[in-house]
């Protein structure tokens, strides 16, 4: 299927061009501008090239960070899509049981997410909270405030709790827009129930999968309010993520050097949501051949 | 059958577990909160939710948060259904480059931008108003919009569009009557995930406002006092917060579920 070549398609984007160059343009130019000058004050400032840049490669606690937020969002993603892939396909296909589901995946996605990591403080406090509680009557001992471990399931469960229904959603919308016919030629050729997920559903589901897949992968190394209200970023570092301690560094010391983290910070997460696309859509062509 | 049924209620009843955890908080005092722990709670109390209806600056932080999420929804579903159509149908100069682009809006770690964004906006005079927030939300729904819209429209099939034109439709007439029907299903998802997006964001909120338009995220924020939080107040409200949105939900359910049937035109 060959698109239809025609420039004046620009035409259509340019609403979504203007409204959205508006507010990116001048802020990223800003911050651009800050990491290469050292800010004394109010007028005065100083060139100081890449010098923050620098610094900031040779930050070991800034490796340090990055490897946990590596191994976090790859984990995020490990569990997330395939379990929301899963619950998508149990899920009823019509009736209010669908809606059901639907009005109940969605709930989680709808609190302000420092309500979340306060909520979760109490949820697994193991004296008045739910979970807390139930893990320690099953005679295991868990503390997210001492053990760095414990704080590391704690910050993965809420992660997994939290945004897993998004990729149901998502999933779920996918497969709802496989026409019928595509399920009555598979009966017809006897295909066996795995077939039809692998060469039908799956297939069809690579748009909104792409979306999935990307969508959890930028949240999840960009994760803030969250784990930093549960746990504060400790025990001891870790859980401090790559925000946290991007913050950390901004309100400790002046705006040059986290402006350059936040540049290579942002382009990291470009190059790995580069990587997705470009395997996802390679993944999707080779299907249809 | 059985065991599908088995894993999904599963499923949502351990979904459920910290949402019903909320409930149980948002319905007893703080004191009692933190005494001890129970189930089911022994002596429940309306009081929290009384709080956050009979005080202005409560209420008022959803009305606020409602307004700019509205605003936000329809711009970004009105400006991202015609885009997305051209990333969906045409090829053009660098059509891939902007399609990428877009959202990448999403990737850059908030906490040094908020100054400039900040800035940006107080230079049009639009600071504490909803309409600064809503368009400050547009940087990431928009792309959004654009991309799972892009998804659902790469679905159907492009004979459909061809059949339509021959038939006589205008661009536009095609558009409205016969192509976003067929995507209802994406439009619905895609109001959802914008609604939902806009409502949670807590940074640039509260950045942009300072009282007229302050929303419903930031106001919670108070709920720390120097006594320690007030938990019961804080789950009444994060309890408030899921209702506009369920409703949401709830209204879209039937685009979502139906699916589409070809064959229409």
């Amino acid at each position: 299927m060959e698109k239809w070549e025609n420039n004046r398609a620009w035409f259509l984007i340019l609403p979504v061009f203007v409204i959205v160059a508006f507010s990116a343009i001048i802020p990223l130019m800003t911050v651009v501008n800050y990491s290469v000058q050292d800010i004394l004050g109010p007028g005065q400032r100083i060139f100081v090239g890449t010098e923050w840049f620098r610094e900031m490669l040779t930050n070991s606690r800034l490796h340090d960070a990055l490897i946990k937020q590596l191994i976090f969002s790859g984990l995020v993603l490990l569990i997330e899509i395939p379990l929301g892939i899963a619950i998508a396909l149990t899920m009823p296909h019509k009736g209010w049981t669908a809606s059901v589901c639907l009005v109940l995946l969605a709930l989680p996605l709808l609190i302000p997410w420092n309500v979340i990591g306060t909520i979760w403080i109490i949820f697994t406090r193991p004296d008045i909270g739910l979970f807390g509680a139930t893990i320690n009557t099953l005679g295991l001992a868990f503390d997210h405030t001492a053990n760095p471990l414990h704080a590391w399931i704690t910050v993965l469960l809420m992660e997994v709790w939290h945004w897993t229904p998004l990729v149901v959603l998502l999933a779920y919308a996918g497969l709802r827009s496989i026409p019928d016919a595509y399920y009555q030629a598979a009966k017809i050729d006897g295909a066996s129930r795995w077939a039809v997920f692998r060469y039908i559903q799956l297939p069809k589901m690579r748009g909104v999968l792409t979306i999935a897949v990307l969508l959890r992968f930028m949240d999840s190394f960009l994760i803030y309010a969250e784990p930093f209200v549960l746990t504060g970023g400790g025990p001891g570092n870790a859980t401090t993520f790559l925000s946290i301690y991007l913050v950390k560094l901004s309100t400790a010391m002046d705006l040059g050097p986290a402006a350059a983290f936040s540049i290579i910070y942002f382009l990291i997460v470009l190059l790995f949501c580069w990587i997705f696309y470009q395997a996802l859509q390679a993944v999707g062509t080779g299907d249809k051949s | 059958m059985r065991k599908r049924h088995f894993i999904l209620v599963f499923y949502l009843i351990l979904l459920m577990l910290p949402i019903y955890w909320m409930l149980n908080m948002s319905l007893r005092t703080n004191a009692d909160i933190m005494r001890s722990f129970e189930l089911f709670p022994s002596s429940m109390t309306l009081d929290n939710y009384i709080k956050i209806f009979s005080d202005s600056s409560w209420y008022s932080g959803y009305i606020n948060s409602m307004i700019y999420v509205s605003i936000n929804t329809v711009i970004s579903l009105v400006t991202a259904l015609p885009a997305a159509y051209a990333f969906s149908r045409f090829r053009f100069i660098g059509d891939k480059h902007v399609f990428f682009w877009l959202l990448t809006n999403r990737m850059a770690p908030p906490a040094v931008f908020l100054l400039p964004f900040f800035q940006l906006y107080s230079t049009f005079g639009l600071i504490d108003t909803h309409i600064a927030v809503a368009l400050a939300h547009c940087l990431f729904n928009v792309p959004l919009a654009v991309w799972i819209l892009e998804g659902f429209m790469s679905g159907v099939p492009r004979e459909i569009d061809e059949t339509a034109f021959i038939d006589g439709y205008s661009f536009p007439r095609f558009f409205l009557a016969v192509f976003i029907p067929l995507i209802r299903a994406g439009i619905g998802v895609t109001a959802f995930f914008c609604f939902m997006f806009s409502w949670v964001e807590l940074l640039l909120a509260r950045t942009l406002t300072t009282t007229v338009a302050k929303p419903i995220a930031a106001t919670m924020t108070r709920t720390v006092s120097a006594s320690g939080l007030d938990w019961g107040l804080l789950a009444a409200a994060g309890i408030l917060t899921i209702v506009p949105g369920a409703l949401v939900i709830w209204f879209v359910r039937n685009h979502l579920a139906k699916g589409f049937a070809l064959g229409r035109v």
